[in-house]
């Protein structure tokens, strides 16, 4: 389970197992999606499989999540999101209402950002082969701009802005699965992230690389355009935000909430001259998220991120190993 | 978030350092007793704080650290057994035995489960009555009450298929075995508050007389820390040992005495290996003969596995204060987390997992 973490495991496994043998110079952009040059257009083409348990959690569904995953991924390369693919993997004995409700979340998502399910594929497998259900979606986007948003771009003196809070998804997630009984219900983060990039493109932001945080957490986003990139990073610890319910869980759970799920926050890294606007257009858009600059771009040949404590102490963050335990005491 | 923020002010935080930079005046070696207030200090940058007279040295309170590997071979034996849940805490998943641990052995086929309270697993007992529930107890005084409250409800309710497979530890007793050695470096010591919040801190006067050392029971936020640092350093300039208690919030003189009744009538003082350091006199803790029932070791057959801690591991010298996890020639190298030689490298409290975790490398 450790391998499917988005941590260090996951990571040794994608590289040496997976992607070695199939490797070529779109997939060795390691971006969220790839783009396509297919006549005169760009296409923007990426693929993600949902396997979260419980299926319904607060503030989303396995649904909710598979349309907002790879719309993301899409957004995440600059792109406009245009048409999905729906492939069900359905184990025996799920509900048809269970189903039902599902596919109304699927719908209802794919129509708040505008996109089409145009193709898909329906398995059933034998009861104990799966988890209820599981989802796997791909997308076509248009790449409508000639900027080249990827980790490669990544310079010093670049700012990095993370568009809310964080930890909130993992957390709800854990909650749910676990019965943790905490005080307050945290809710998922679960949502579309598109219309801030088309935003911040619109905007004519100069942009040098989108990365929606998933599994691995901020902190496994950092490391991966830090590691891509060649250069080191460093956050301020007190410019990241994270919710009381979402902080006391961490606390009593033992877990770092750099290293929590989210899906619905992304970082978008600019050069400073574009910083204020790029906050500016974000702000204008969900100003309930507060987007923050949460750190920069130091120097190149380091590939390391480094974080400052409040007290002016400095650490390295690192890609979790596996996935996170909760402690002892 | 009340009583965390107030423990988190950078401002107070540096004050505390700027006092204990001003009062020092000669080397002094303090070792913080628990692994939680390792990762604290090194999560927050605590010892980049302080002046470079001071060393901070860290301490064998991690629960996960010092569990013996035949412990963890026979719970990852037990689990590999059909019938058989095998509950644990999720730190203990990862920790390597001689040659396996629970999460292969899960992915193996075997049931482990996490559990986040002993009672958890009582409860798994009471809906699987088919099958043998094993809750593997270790850790502290700070788990001690509540899985002796796990074998006193059991009893009470005549579940039969429960038993726990004990690896209980105490911490006075180490900290006696520390400061016996003979290359011990430890001036004064920061006592782990959250065991203190159990057992008062009674048991510490004699060691602090014994040894003349000043012993601080502390907390674990920011500025705990640096006040208990601060508490000792002032101690040590002023010729004192004393037994005095940073964490009063928390932590009383007599401790929690139901607490404390529960886990003496479930348990009793026995001797205890400590992975990496050995068999430590009176150091642990054992289920007493009347609920021998609940013991797994005397439940199940055990087969015995051949025990190999790696050569290559410091992590008994680490766990003594006597080196830092920097100091081994494999750390970060032939020892990391995905990789591990010791549990010091694996474990949420261990000294060489705060270190890879958390250390700039330049």
């Amino acid at each position: 389970m450790a391998h499917g973490g988005g941590g260090t495991l996951m990571h040794q496994l994608l590289e040496r197992v997976i992607v070695a043998p199939i490797d070529n110079a779109l997939l060795a952009s390691r971006h969220d999606a790839s783009v396509l040059q297919v006549g005169q257009s760009k296409l923007a083409f990426t693929t993600d499989s949902f396997v979260v348990s419980p299926l319904f959690f607060p503030g989303g569904d396995i649904g909710k999540l598979a349309v907002c995953g790879t719309v993301n991924d899409l957004a995440m390369a600059g792109a406009k999101p245009l048409y999905l693919s729906l492939a069900l993997i359905i184990e025996e004995g799920l509900p048809i209402e269970t189903l039902s409700r599902v596919m109304e979340s699927i719908r209802a998502t794919a129509a708040d950002c505008g996109v089409q399910i145009v193709t898909g594929d329906t398995k059933v497998v034998e009861r104990g082969k799966g988890d209820g259900l599981f989802i796997n979606t791909a997308g076509i986007g248009l790449v409508e701009h000639d900027q080249v948003i990827a980790p490669s771009k990544v310079t010093s003196g670049d700012v990095i802005i993370l568009s809310g809070d964080i930890g909130r998804h993992g957390i709800a997630i854990m909650a749910q699965r676990e019965n943790l009984g905490l005080e307050s219900t945290v809710v998922s983060d679960c949502a579309l992230l598109h219309r801030e990039v088309l935003a911040l493109l619109a905007g004519g932001i100069e942009i040098h690389c989108l990365r929606d945080l998933t599994r691995g957490g901020l902190a496994s986003a950092l490391v991966e355009i830090a590691q891509s990139a060649r250069m080191e990073i460093e956050i301020n610890e007190s410019s990241i935000a994270v919710s009381e319910p979402v902080r006391a869980a961490c606390e009593l759970l033992g877990f770092d909430p750099l290293h929590v799920a989210n899906e619905g926050r992304f970082l978008a890294i600019v050069p400073g001259k574009a910083v204020d606007e790029a906050v500016k257009i974000l702000k204008s858009l969900s100003p309930e998220n507060s987007p923050q600059i949460i750190g920069t771009v130091c120097k190149s040949n380091d590939s390391q991120v480094v974080l400052v404590t409040p007290y002016g102490g400095k650490r390295v963050v690192n890609m979790l190993s596996g996935e996170q335990l909760p402690r002892i005491c | 978030m009340k009583y965390i923020d107030e423990y988190r002010d950078a401002e107070a935080a540096l004050a505390l350092a700027a006092e204990i930079k001003k009062i020092t005046t000669r080397d002094w070696t303090i070792m913080e007793i628990c692994g939680g207030q390792t990762h604290s200090i090194v999560k927050h940058g605590i010892d980049q704080l302080l002046p470079s007279r001071i060393t901070l040295v860290h301490g064998p309170g991690c629960p996960v650290c010092v569990t013996p590997i035949e412990a963890i071979d026979t719970a990852c034996e037990l689990a590999a057994r059909p019938n058989i849940i095998l509950c644990s805490f999720g730190d203990m998943l990862r920790v390597p035995g001689s040659h396996t641990d629970l999460l292969k052995v899960k992915a193996g086929g075997g049931d482990v489960r996490i559990v986040y309270s002993p009672l958890d697993a009582l409860e798994t007992a009471k809906r699987n009555p088919e099958k043998e529930i094993i809750f593997f107890a270790v850790g502290f005084e700070t788990t001690a009450p509540a899985n002796a409250m796990a074998v006193y409800r059991a009893a009470k309710e005549h579940v039969t298929n429960y038993s726990q497979l004990v690896s209980q530890v105490t911490v006075p007793a180490a900290m006696a075995a520390i400061l016996g050695d003979e290359e011990n470096l430890v001036n004064g010591f920061l006592a782990a508050g959250h065991v203190c919040a159990v057992t008062g801190y009674d048991e510490y006067y004699p060691l602090a007389e014994r040894y003349s050392v000043p012993i601080v029971v502390t907390g674990f936020e920011p500025t705990d820390l640096l006040h208990g640092i601060l508490m000792c350093v002032r101690q040590l300039e002023e010729g004192r040992h004393e037994v005095e208690n940073q964490y009063s919030r928390a932590v009383s003189r007599l401790g929690n005495q139901p607490a404390q009744e529960v886990m003496r009538e479930v348990y009793e003082i026995s001797d205890r290996n400590w992975r990496g350091i050995g068999v430590i006199p009176g150091s642990g803790l054992r289920l007493r003969d009347r609920y021998a029932a609940f013991d797994a070791e005397r439940k199940f057959e055990i087969h015995s596995v051949p025990t190999a801690d790696s050569a290559d591991c410091i992590s008994g010298t680490i766990l003594r204060g006597q080196r830092k996890p920097t100091d081994c020639p494999a750390f970060g190298t032939r020892c990391t987390p995905e990789s591990p030689l010791g549990a010091t490298m694996v474990s949420s409290e261990g000294a060489c997992a705060a270190y890879y975790r958390y250390r700039a490398k330049s």
